[in-house]
């Protein structure tokens, strides 16, 4: 799904168009270096593929629903991930210009959560390494089927952080990712399937077109560095902020309507207060000072819900490649504040 | 699947009224884009809980309508095709948020309810800016704006090329969709059978057709270099629009001129 | 300058995949001449064509345009001479506009906008399609396609133009429009074509092609008569010159 300029803040939406804006201008640099400037009809022809691919219902069997194909996995494995997240970019471009999907401040961040995930973390963290140097049907399948889900889960978080940040919607994280995680697994198993059986076709057919590019070990180690260094700060900048505040949605409320609101809730925002307790997921946004039990019933909770991932890393690295994003979310909230003091 | 109809029409309808000779059809792309910019970013700045300072910012699209020709209901389809997604999210707001605001005779409004209503009105406003965005400007030009405004090259060409056989492939695609559907006794979803080869076919015929424009290129002196022509006019009439239009969102954004609206009227109260 | 004389030498040609398109052809075109490249599908058509602008280089044989002998080097020369055509109009017209296609080749040429506005112009005058200048390809039908392909070549003042199958898909009154424009061009003429009839319309010398070599190179009207020849080539006479199906109905 695609984030809305309906829930965005300013803040939250300009911070991540800076992040999208100098990714592009790198991947382009990246583009022409390699000389792959003839690459771009490639780049543009594929890009109006996937745009009409994406129309198109896939009808799952045995489940009588139907799902649609993202298109970033077959874009990363035809292009490399450079080329990719231009022309993703791209054809989130059209589609917020033209069919307001999102819309154009959001824009940014769906070209992040759909285009960067994708093509900078699936495919040469997963699909890569599951491929290894000898493609077979079996790893064929494995890893664009890992990578898609992986991947879209990712977006997925994208999209509940932004919404979060803004803090234009009162639906507490907790229950937002309960919300978006499952139906994007179901999303992402869906592309999944669909791409490998566009893939294992091509690999049947014409196999020179999945050679794989030479990604380059040094490609890869400024994006994993520079994702190690932000994780660092982030847990640091993170831990000192829950240590001064509390929750940050009561937190918000609270600065802007007074603390009595906080006793006149009832029903429903305490069954999601109580379950966000439970579940505490990001409990007091401390990931740092978790302490030992808690760690266990994040791991254990989080397990359930994302199979497969060692929730440990992840959350970490998810958590860490947005520091741009908490930090404008906190210049955001002050603005807000600071300008409703006047209501 | 024949909601790819109807994508593929809204695409060549907004396609064709940009294609339009109005005032604001001649202003420069790059202003249009950058009042554009301006309206998003002042209406996603107000609070929360703002209703009322939002309404005179629907002043922008409705004059652009009018003056561009450009009907509310392509508008208004968008509109409510993209609803579901944000009420989904948006109807927590009133319930979670129970908090009293005020009280309309005997109804009482929460906070919930006002900002899952600025959250609509928010997203009707977007929606309007970009569509209008597209109907007045057109593909071509807001790519030669966005060229102009140092956008990566690598990045524009390539959207380029992607609008230019957009067409092109939506065609093929409905053509063997069709066919497809012609054949099949099951309805219009894909059987997960067909998935591979149908997708993969055009993909490969898609991967072929690039080759044979780049073999174009190459015959017609390409030497790596995409070079265009095109002219940029500024006017006094683009700054005004721009000036104008910023001014009036600002003032939008700092004074309440609804309530400025109703004291006037019903005197200082 | 050797007046742009087309000299090929023994071609061979062999595709990636071990097929043997051309299998030792030698041909002579003399500037201003206007041959017509006939045969089956698959007899190397293409493949030749191909040759003329460079699109592929020779497994084995000479190719010479000209002053040039064709190679990596001389690409560029070389596609400043020939302009090709291409049979399916939607992979040559890849530019947002008309403008932007037939302005493309003489801004590659280097020319200043000025030059270029000027050879675009006229390009699209030639082919009575300036109307269309600012349309976007996917605009425009099958015949204007066609025409604006020939701009886009033309502006580049090419001597050599090479045509394959230009009145494919053309309705009656577009093919018609097509034979007289192409019957006031001066350049050297190289069209493969299975349109029997706009051959008799526009060259004089017919080069009759049957797996990857040439079968037949003489006058139009003689091949078209040597019903013998036709037939081994997968060929029939032009429909103008099988009897009227009034006057002298065939007996089946």
């Amino acid at each position: 799904m695609h984030m809305a300029d309906a829930l965005l803040s300013p803040a939250v939406g300009g911070a991540m168009w800076t992040v999208t804006a100098g990714l592009a201008a790198y991947s382009a640099k990246k583009v022409q270096k390699n000389l792959d400037e003839k690459k771009v009809p490639l780049m543009g022809v594929l890009g109006a593929f996937i745009f009409a691919a994406q129309m198109i219902n896939f009808s799952i069997p045995a489940t009588g629903s139907s799902g649609h194909l993202g298109g970033g996995m077959i874009l990363a494995i035809l292009l490399g991930p450079w080329a990719a997240f231009l022309t993703i970019a791209s054809v989130l471009t059209v589609q917020a210009l033209f069919f307001a999907d999102g819309g154009l401040l959001a824009l940014g961040c769906n070209i992040f959560n759909l285009g960067f995930f994708p093509c900078f973390i699936a495919y040469p963290l997963i699909y890569r390494q599951i491929i290894g140097p000898e493609p077979s049907r079996r790893r064929l399948f494995l890893a664009i089927t890992a990578a898609s889900v992986i991947g879209l889960q990712l977006g997925a978080f994208g999209v509940v952080l932004e919404t979060f940040f803004s803090g234009l919607s009162e639906l507490p994280v907790t229950a937002f990712l309960l919300l978006m995680q499952p139906i994007h697994l179901a999303i992402g198993l869906v592309e999944g399937l669909v791409t490998t059986a566009v893939i294992l076709f091509v690999w049947r057919e014409r196999p020179e077109i999945l050679r794989t590019q030479p990604l380059g070990k040094l490609a890869l180690k400024p994006i994993l560095v520079s994702f190690l260094a932000i994780t660092l700060v982030t847990a640091g900048g993170l831990s000192w902020f829950a240590s001064n505040n509390p929750d940050g949605l009561e937190w918000s409320i609270a600065a802007i309507t007074g603390p009595e609101e906080l006793k006149g809730q009832s029903g429903l925002h305490d069954f999601f207060a109580v379950l966000q307790k439970k579940t505490a997921v990001f409990p007091d946004y401390t990931l740092a000072k978790a302490d030992a039990s808690t760690e266990e019933e994040v791991t254990g909770k989080k397990s359930t819900a994302w199979p497969g991932i060692d929730s440990g890393t992840s959350a970490a690295g998810i958590a860490g490649s947005i520091l741009t994003l908490l930090l404008a979310g906190l210049i955001g909230k002050g603005l807000q504040a600071t300008l409703s003091t006047k209501h | 699947m024949f909601n790819f109809e109807s994508r593929w029409l809204e695409l060549r309808r907004l396609d064709e009224l940009a294609a339009g000779d109005t005032k604001i059809h001649r202003l420069n792309p790059c202003i249009k884009i950058m009042t554009t910019a301006i309206f998003l970013i002042v209406v996603a700045s107000f609070s929360k809980y703002e209703v009322s300072r939002l309404l005179p910012l629907f002043f922008y699209p409705v004059v652009l309508m009018n003056l561009a020709a450009v009907p509310f209901s392509i508008i208004a389809k968008r509109v409510l095709i993209a609803l579901p997604f944000v009420v989904f999210i948006g109807i927590f707001n009133p319930l979670l948020d129970h908090t009293p605001s005020l009280q309309l005779g005997p109804l009482l409004v929460t906070n919930g309810w006002i900002s899952f209503i600025s959250i609509l009105l928010r997203f009707i406003l977007a929606i309007s800016a970009a569509l209008i965005l597209v109907a007045t400007t057109g593909m071509d030009a807001i790519c030669s704006a966005l060229l102009k405004m140092h956008i990566p090259r690598v990045f524009v060409i390539q959207l380029m090329f992607l609008y230019r056989y957009l067409y092109v492939l939506l065609e093929e695609l409905f053509r063997t969709l069709t066919a497809y559907s012609l054949r099949s006794l099951r309805g219009n979803g894909l059987r997960y059978q067909v998935w591979g080869s149908l997708l993969g076919q055009l993909l490969l015929r898609t991967i072929d057709r690039a080759q044979k424009i780049y073999q174009a290129m190459l015959c017609r002196g390409f030497d790596g270099e995409i070079r265009l022509l095109r002219y940029h006019r500024l006017t006094k009439k683009d700054i005004a629009y721009v000036v104008g239009w910023s001014v009036f969102f600002l003032t939008a954004r700092m004074v309440n001129i609804p309530q400025w609206l109703g004291a006037l009227l019903v005197g200082r109260h | 300058m050797s007046h742009h004389i087309i000299e090929i030498k023994d071609l061979e040609y062999t595709y990636p995949d071990q097929t043997k398109a051309v299998k030792g052809l030698s041909l002579r075109i003399l500037h201003g001449e206007s041959v017509a490249i006939v045969g089956a599908n698959g007899a190397g058509k293409s493949t030749l064509l191909s040759h003329l602008i460079g699109v592929l280089i020779p497994s084995a044989g000479t190719v010479r345009i000209g002053d040039y002998p064709l190679n990596k080097e001389t690409l560029t020369h070389i596609r400043r001479s020939v302009g090709m055509v291409f049979q399916n109009p939607d992979d040559q017209l890849f530019m947002p506009t008309v403008f932007d296609d037939v302005a493309f080749g003489p801004l590659n040429m280097g020319l200043p906008p000025k030059e270029t506005e000027e050879r675009v112009m006229a390009a699209l005058t030639t082919v009575g399609a300036v109307h269309l200048k600012d349309r976007p390809p996917y605009k425009l039908s099958g015949g204007q396609k066609r025409s604006v392909a020939i701009a886009s070549v033309l502006s580049m003042l090419p001597d050599i133009l090479v045509m394959d199958e230009p009145s494919d898909g053309l309705d009656p009154y577009c093919r018609r429009q097509l034979i007289n424009l192409l019957k006031t061009f001066q350049h050297t003429k190289i069209i493969a074509t299975h349109d029997l009839d706009l051959v008799v319309d526009l060259c004089e010398r017919t080069v009759v092609l049957a797996d990857g070599k040439i079968i037949a190179d003489g006058p139009t009207l003689q091949i078209f008569t040597d019903d013998a020849l036709l037939q081994t080539s997968h060929l029939e006479r032009p429909l103008r010159m099988q009897g009227c199906p009034i006057c002298n109905p065939k007996a089946d």
